[in-house]
């Protein structure tokens, strides 16, 4: 067990799965970074240096990509249903655009459409999320789509420990799975054991415990939330945070069950706020939960707006703690008193 | 000096290497009260379990400093014990110039870090406190469990120059998670092979649970090795055990069912806190982690009942067994199996965990034993 | 005779001896039949969606696929039967399929548009233009680091061939030395706008030039031509010397899906290619002038093919249609 940054876990995994399984195979634009060039070979390891490294221990199981996402990306399902198992890299999500179709028209639906006999164990990793200043085409949030479509799995960790339990199971299951990173918290820094481990896809994680509000936060928001908790604490507001960890599956009972302990829930995402993770919790658990609600479902989101480029704008785009806290101020003040 | 001296800090414990803080949950006397040796004053939660904080001196309880709820982190002030002529204006200017001048231990700051030896070309990690010359301790633990189950015992153990090791048994903590042959003998072997690796001609054994088995084991084959024995709710003094548990301990893996499974092993399972479940849960989560419980579950406890009852009737050394009287892993009513020349000790409102449940008790307990040989 | 001797050819046939000649003619022969029942069939309205029909290109299908082992793989088009039943998925399975039975290829999940059959190595007919090249990327990937001779054909149109995706995938294809064959079954008709128009007219495999691999222009109707190129490619492909683009030109005989009245195509323009360049009629010319088959093989395997479509048409018919709960299973391997 050692303290490592969510980036160091993301590469850890992905090192120890190449080393447990030769046909785990890593591929994307940079992902190498240098292949073909006069100086250093590897010498990005992506655009953020997730995979750097790599190619000097695993030379035959990581490669560079041309910039051609349906091409590679399509090539990850067509390598899935004959034998690897490919981790590709879709550097932003905001690209999802260019190569969506081999996503969800073919990925997502093999098995469906033959009939139960396929099997596409593929992950694509992508980076999202706002906060440094990188503009409309390079910020979004863009998960909610990808849970919408039937046959992808959708898995987004919120801390280093998560990210590596969560990467090595995706990367095991047999089903086309979205690995969302936050490029924000590459950075950050937790516990995370040494040793291969597994976090089953479909399990919340409650990452802190109370009486009076569910707060759901996706992600990145699940610092925020946190950091919301703690000062709501000094009021005397207990709250507590569910991190769904994977979006789909969605671990909906310990939603149902938290909601049901507190009658007050407040969803944090990052994404934007029509037909979001944020919408679709809070219309679950309105119909699964409708007696035990006390007040009615709360979403903190980022506007129904593309992410802003200049500081100002985007640190008033991101939900903050303070929103989230004020947001669970208002769900307490209001409704049926407890 | 003698004012000092009849002033006693009553500071915030550290259990475990990583605890850097703890919270005050209840004091359990009132100011004024008058404390014996092994009085619990206050129950403090670390991140890994609730425990009481005893006295560390008799005298009275003069101050509660800490508040319930308050956070503090290891070392700060709780109270103050003194005898009860010390003026009031001492107690307080004590308090008011440790307050003053506290600085908290930097996070991790020096502590012993668990370190890892190569035993029969595996991987085994071990934690080592203190240093002595005499004979070193070795702590072995039960099922499912790592040295961490020695928290509040082994620095206490280690008090007086004395070196402890606590040993990750294969498939368990950080040692490797290949168990081999997954038996008792297996078991064994490596602690045979650790002794080896380490330097360790002889030591003395603790084991719980499953740990006491392969410890008796062990003075079994190699008695020259052992220099005093101490089963703790030990496994391998009879046929019963909870085969629940066992089988609830491999089987789940979700934090509800690990905290029912993991409240079997208290008295007052309100003791489980979400830390320990977590760390349990994160445990059992790495690769290779149920194949080796469920290799050694079965070749050890096989169809709920222990398989292998070692013959402690021909082994000499000294021994200690401790058992809680509330054990609902390993019935206590084993303790009266242990061999006649056996010091045993059941402890009252305590269930399979005494080291930790009833933890002063416990290093009390050992303590004594230990010197009663060294005297 | 088992279902699977009757469909066609499963077996790798490099050289065309006498085996190969008659499994080549069972495939196109099977293919043909299967079409032109679908055709009669669908305007009776039995079969529900869209059917995109390949009489008249068999020959490509036969030739390439006459190269493929079973664990080589093929990634179709929306016109895909032909393809399926070169690459040897069985014959009755799809017809139940069409009609969208339980007992189909795909359970009635997938139709006309998505017959797979992974085992045989076949990626899937495709509902998408252009889907299917981005898949034979990652097979021909899987073969290289898996170090097999595996080999993976895609299979597009010409107006296929003007997706970005097939662009894409031949560069990806030369940049990894993919062990990959791109097809463009040039047909003159992207649906219903004239390749003339849509490509300029150019001769498609010219455009391998661009990604550095080899281009070559043969004339699907002929399959001695087809067999003989892909033959080649294929045989490139597998000994390391990665991808190729082969261009068949070649005619459908019917519209681009069941119903279309194809009034953009010219007069008698169907007829005359039926007449003067129809794959079987210049298959069946040729092996019995140099002596090689005689007709009564051949008419033979003309007989067994009926019947086999017949009991599939049959079957297919009166087999069950899925029961309701199969209508949520098979998204996800565990969920």
């Amino acid at each position: 067990m050692s303290r490592k940054s969510y980036m160091q876990a993301i590469n850890e995994a992905l090192a120890q799965e190449m080393e447990r399984d030769p046909t785990v195979v890593v591929f994307g634009e940079d992902n190498v970074g240098g292949t073909g060039s006069p100086g250093e070979i590897d010498a990005w390891g992506g655009v953020m240096g997730v995979t750097k490294g790599l190619y000097g221990k695993f030379p035959n199981q990581i490669l560079d990509t041309p910039i051609s996402e349906s091409a590679f990306i399509g090539a990850a399902a067509g390598a899935a249903c004959s034998g690897l198992r490919p981790v590709a890299e879709l550097m932003f999500v905001d690209f999802m655009g260019v190569c969506f179709d081999q996503i969800f028209n073919q990925a997502a639906k093999f098995r469906y459409m033959f009939g139960g006999k396929a099997r596409t164990p593929m992950v694509i990793r992508t980076m999202y999320g706002a906060g440094i200043r990188a503009a409309s085409q390079h910020s979004q949030a863009l998960y909610p789509i990808f849970t919408h479509i039937p046959g992808l799995k959708v898995v987004i960790p919120s801390n280093p420990y998560d990210a590596k339990g969560l990467l090595i199971a995706s990367i095991r299951d047999d089903d086309p799975v979205i690995f969302f990173e936050n490029k924000v918290l590459y950075a950050i820094e937790g516990e995370v054991p040494d040793e291969p481990y597994t976090i089953p896809l479909g399990e919340a994680e409650i990452v802190r415990e109370g009486e009076d509000v569910t707060i759901v936060a996706i992600g990145r928001m699940v610092s925020m939330a946190e950091q919301a908790a703690a000062s709501l604490a000094d009021d005397g507001i207990e709250v507590e945070i569910v991190d769904p960890r994977t979006l789909s599956p969605l671990d909906e009972d310990t939603i149902y069950e938290s909601v049901e302990n507190t009658g007050r829930l407040v969803v944090v995402d990052e994404a934007y706020p029509r037909c979001s993770m944020a919408s679709d919790i809070s219309a679950l658990v309105a119909q699964n939960c409708f007696e035990h609600l006390k007040a009615a479902p709360k979403m903190v989101t980022a506007p129904h707006t593309p992410p802003p480029f200049s500081g100002s704008l985007e640190d008033l785009y991101v939900p903050d703690p303070e929103k989230v806290a004020n947001a669970v101020r208002e769900t307490v003040g209001q409704g049926v008193a407890s | 000096m003698s004012e000092a001296k009849a002033l006693t800090k009553l500071g915030m414990p550290k259990w475990g290497l990583s605890m850097t803080e703890g919270t005050v949950v209840q004091w359990l006397v009132e100011e004024g009260a008058e404390l014996n040796n092994g009085d619990e004053v206050v129950e403090v939660e670390s991140e890994k379990i609730n425990n009481a904080v005893e006295t560390p001196a008799p005298g009275v309880l003069r101050r509660r400093v800490a508040k319930e709820g308050d956070v503090l982190p290891v070392g700060a002030l709780l109270g103050v014990i003194a005898d009860a002529s010390v003026p009031d204006e001492e107690i307080d200017a004590y308090v008011e110039e440790f307050q003053a001048n506290f600085v908290p231990e930097e996070e991790e700051a020096g502590g012993p870090e668990p370190q890892t030896v190569e035993v029969g070309g595996k991987r085994i990690q071990y934690l080592k406190v203190g240093e002595g010359e005499g004979t070193p301790l070795l702590l072995l633990h039960g099922f499912g469990g790592d040295t961490n189950i020695w928290i509040f015992n082994q620095e206490a153990l280690a008090e007086g120059g004395r070196t402890v090791y606590a040993v990750d048994l294969p498939g368990h903590g950080g040692s490797t998670k290949d168990v081999g042959e997954g038996d008792l003998a297996s078991l064994v072997g490596t602690v045979a092979g650790f002794m080896d690796e380490m330097g360790i001609e002889k030591a003395h054994l603790f084991g719980h649970s499953m740990g006491g088995a392969v410890a008796a084991s062990f003075a079994i084959r190699h008695p020259e090795r052992v220099q005093s024995l101490s089963l703790i709710a030990s496994a391998g003094l009879g046929e019963e055990i909870n085969g629940e548990y066992i089988e609830g301990f491999i089987a789940a893996n979700r934090r509800k069912e690990m905290k029912n499974v993991l409240g079997l092993l208290f008295a007052n399972p309100d003791l489980v806190n979400r830390q320990l479940v977590n760390d349990v849960i994160r445990f059992k989560r790495l690769d290779g982690v149920d194949e080796a419980l469920r290799k050694i579950a079965d070749n050890l406890f096989p169809s709920g009942r222990q398989a292998d009852v070692p013959d402690l009737a021909g082994v000499e050394v000294p021994m200690l067994v401790v058992w809680g009287r509330e054990d609902k892993i390993v019935p206590v009513s084993h303790s009266e199996n242990a061999p006649a020349n056996a010091r045993v000790e059941v402890l009252d409102e305590t269930g399979h965990m005494p080291q930790m449940e009833a933890a002063g008790q416990t290093n009390r307990l050992i303590g004594e034993f230990l010197d009663s040989q060294e005297g | 005779m088992t279902e699977s001797e009757v469909a066609g050819a499963r077996e790798r046939h490099e050289e065309l001896d006498k085996g190969a000649l008659l499994d080549a003619y069972r495939t196109m022969r099977t293919i043909r039949d299967f079409e032109e029942r679908l055709h009669t069939e669908f305007a009776t309205g039995e079969i529900p969606g869209f059917v995109h029909l390949y009489a008249g290109e068999e020959a490509i299908a036969a030739g390439f696929m006459a190269h493929l082992d079973g664990d080589d793989y093929v990634a179709s088009t929306h016109r895909g039967h032909g393809h399926s039943i070169a690459k040897g998925c069985d014959v009755k399975g799809m017809m139940f399929e069409i009609y969208g039975k339980d007992a189909g290829i795909c359970r009635g999940k997938g139709g006309s548009m998505h017959i797979a059959d992974l085992d045989k190595g076949m990626l899937g007919a495709n509902g998408i233009v252009g889907g299917g090249p981005p898949l034979v990327c990652g097979v021909g990937l899987s073969a290289k680091v898996r170090g097999t001779d595996q080999v993976a054909v895609s299979f597009t149109g010409d107006g296929g061939a003007n997706q970005g995706t097939v662009f894409e995938s031949m560069n990806l294809a030369s940049a990894w030395d993919l062990p990959v064959i791109f097809v463009i079954e040039n047909n003159g008709y992207a649906e219903a706008t004239a390749q003339a128009f849509s490509s300029k007219g150019i001769d498609i495999a010219k455009r391998a030039d661009g990604f550095s691999m080899p281009g070559v222009v043969v004339d699907g109707h002929d399959f001695f031509a087809v067999h003989e190129a892909a033959g080649e490619a294929i045989r490139r492909a597998r000994q390391g010397g990665g991808p190729s683009l082969i261009e068949c030109k070649v005619n459908r005989y019917y519209g681009h899906f069941e119903g279309d009245a194809q009034t953009y195509r010219g007069e008698n323009e169907v007829e005359n290619v039926r007449k003067e360049k129809d794959c079987l009629m210049l298959f069946r010319q040729r092996v019995t002038s140099a002596g090689l088959l005689d007709e009564a093989e051949l008419d033979k395997i003309d007989e067994e093919v009926k019947n086999l479509i017949d009991e599939a048409v049959r079957e297919a018919k009166e087999a069950p249609e899925p029961s309701p709960e199969n209508l949520t299973t098979d998204v996800y391997v565990s969920y």
